[in-house]
Parts: structure tokens; sequence; C-alpha cells
């Protein structure tokens, strides 16, 4: 399904599914992403600050929700995008990305739509809330 | 700990190139296929002038090209280990596209103390300006310190 203009208020428009998070990805992302913070590959690191293990970078989560998001909205409609990281995303976790269209406004001489956005895990625990805007 | 005193300070404007290998790691390491980042006619297609950057690269493209990526945390005196990231947003006001220079000006702009000052939430604005001095997006995001226990 793509946002256009016959969506409204209620319409679930975005939800993908993606692979475990793996170590792999994990240092992948810290070279793709310039975010070098050990604390997300290096294990002694992360359990000298006091965590069982290392996490994900919220980034690399805020990432997969954008990507769900523009597999539907083109990238060119897309007017904001932001998140909370309601909790830490752990090793393996399965993360399911969904929106939801919350409100259709005019602004800017524009049709847009606001969409609220989360990211699950395969537990159901939430890890990032989120809103987007996006034209029509 | 951090306090009102850093609101208003600025750090070392950052200037980044959208390269284009560097874009196709970033698109592997998320699965990307999207053809609208990896196809030129996909992109012209949908409207843009060459090829856009994902929704949250902006993030990225700062942090790649900064001379020294913390900054901003040794400035302030905060411990790499006891930071999380708490809110992270973007609004996009024109394209940005492979080749482009973009320069990041970050700016704190806000320092709140939650539970008893067990937490220090800093609030970083930042504006994002292109090779024309096009002001292409704005970012913001909420940095958590996770203060050491009172003594």
């Amino acid at each position: 399904m793509t946002a256009s203009g016959d969506i409204k208020a209620g319409d679930r428009i975005v939800h993908k599914v993606f692979p475990p998070i793996t170590r792999h990805t994990l240092a992948l992302y810290c070279g793709a992403s310039g975010d070098h913070n050990p604390i997300h590959v290096d294990i002694d690191f992360a359990k000298a600050a006091g965590f069982p293990d290392v996490f994900a970078h919220g980034m690399l989560v805020m990432a997969s929700l954008g990507q769900a998001l523009t597999d539907v909205v083109p990238p060119s409609k897309l007017r904001s995008f932001a998140t909370r990281f309601v909790s830490i995303t752990q090793l393996g976790a399965k993360l399911t990305c969904e929106g939801t269209v919350t409100e259709l406004f005019v602004e800017d001489g524009e049709r847009r739509a606001r969409l609220a956005l989360t990211t699950k895990d395969d537990r159901g625990e939430v890890k990032l809330e989120g809103s987007a805007v996006v034209a029509l | 700990m951090v306090d009102q005193s850093a609101v208003g300070r600025s750090f070392t404007p950052v200037t980044a190139r959208v390269e284009p290998g560097r874009l196709r790691y970033f698109l592997n390491t998320l699965g990307e296929e999207n053809p609208v980042y990896r196809n030129a006619d996909a992109a012209r297609a949908a409207g843009f002038a060459g090829t856009p950057v994902p929704p949250t690269y902006l993030f990225c493209l700062e942090m790649m090209d900064v001379d020294d990526p913390f900054e901003m945390f040794a400035a302030l005196g905060i411990n790499l280990s006891r930071v999380l990231h708490g809110e992270q947003s973007f609004a996009y006001h024109a394209p940005v596209l492979v080749g482009d220079t973009l320069t990041f000006r970050p700016l704190v702009t806000s320092v709140v103390d939650k539970k008893g000052g067990a937490m220090t939430l800093i609030g970083i604005r930042c504006e994002v300006t292109n090779q024309d001095g096009v002001r292409v997006a704005d970012t913001a995001r909420t940095i958590v310190v996770r203060n050491e226990a009172a003594s």
C-alpha cells in the first residue's frame, strides 16, 4: 500500500518486519553511521558501563523505521520524522515497524497526513514511538 | 554534571560530503533495497534531480565527518559510557542528494534534570545547509546522561 490522496485517519499504511539484529549488523552500522560509541560493539566496554551486553544503536532502529516509512511514502513527500527511544533494543530483536494515520490537515498550502509510528521487538516491547508528517 | 550554563553553547560546524560509496555501505547494512536510493532513473522518476538519502542519514553524515565525534561530550565533561539517545527528530525542507556538501551547526538548546538529578537531558538542535546555502533540514536530538550516584 502507498500513501495517496484517499487515505483516512485510522489507516495503517506502514508495516514491515525486519530480520534479527546480529552483532555483525551492529559492527557494520558502527562504520556505516559514523557512530563509533564502543558501547554498541565492545562487550567489555558495555559491561563496564553496567549493561549485560552490547545493544543496538537507537539510530539503527530509527533507520529501520525510516525504511519502513519510505517503502510506502516517497522520500520527496516526507516533511518530518521524529522518534523517542523508549527502551534499549537488545541483540536478536526482530523489529516490527508500523505507522497509522492519525490526522489529515493542510499546512503550507499542502494536504498532509500525520502518522503515529511504533517499533516493537518480537516480544511486543515498544522500542520507539514517533511520528511523521507526509505530503499527500 | 551538566548545568544550565551549557545552554546556548555551539560546537565546531561540521562539513560533510554525501559520498556514494559510504551511502551504499549504509544501504547495504540496513538491507535497504528501495530503488529510489540505489538507481538514478528511479530517483529521477520520483522527482529528484539526483540520488536522495534515507531519512535518518543526516545524523550519520554529521557523525562521520566531524573531526572529533565526541567533542561535545568532552567539552561538557560527559563520560561516553553514561550516554543514551533519548529523542531524535528531523524536519526536511529541501532534498539532500549524493554529491552535496552539507554544513551542520549544532547548538545546545536545553538542559533538564530528571529523577532528582539521576539523569540529565540535553537538547541539541542543528541547522543543516547545503553548498548553495539552502537550508535543507533541521535536526534535534535529546541526549540522556545517566549521572553517577551523588556522594
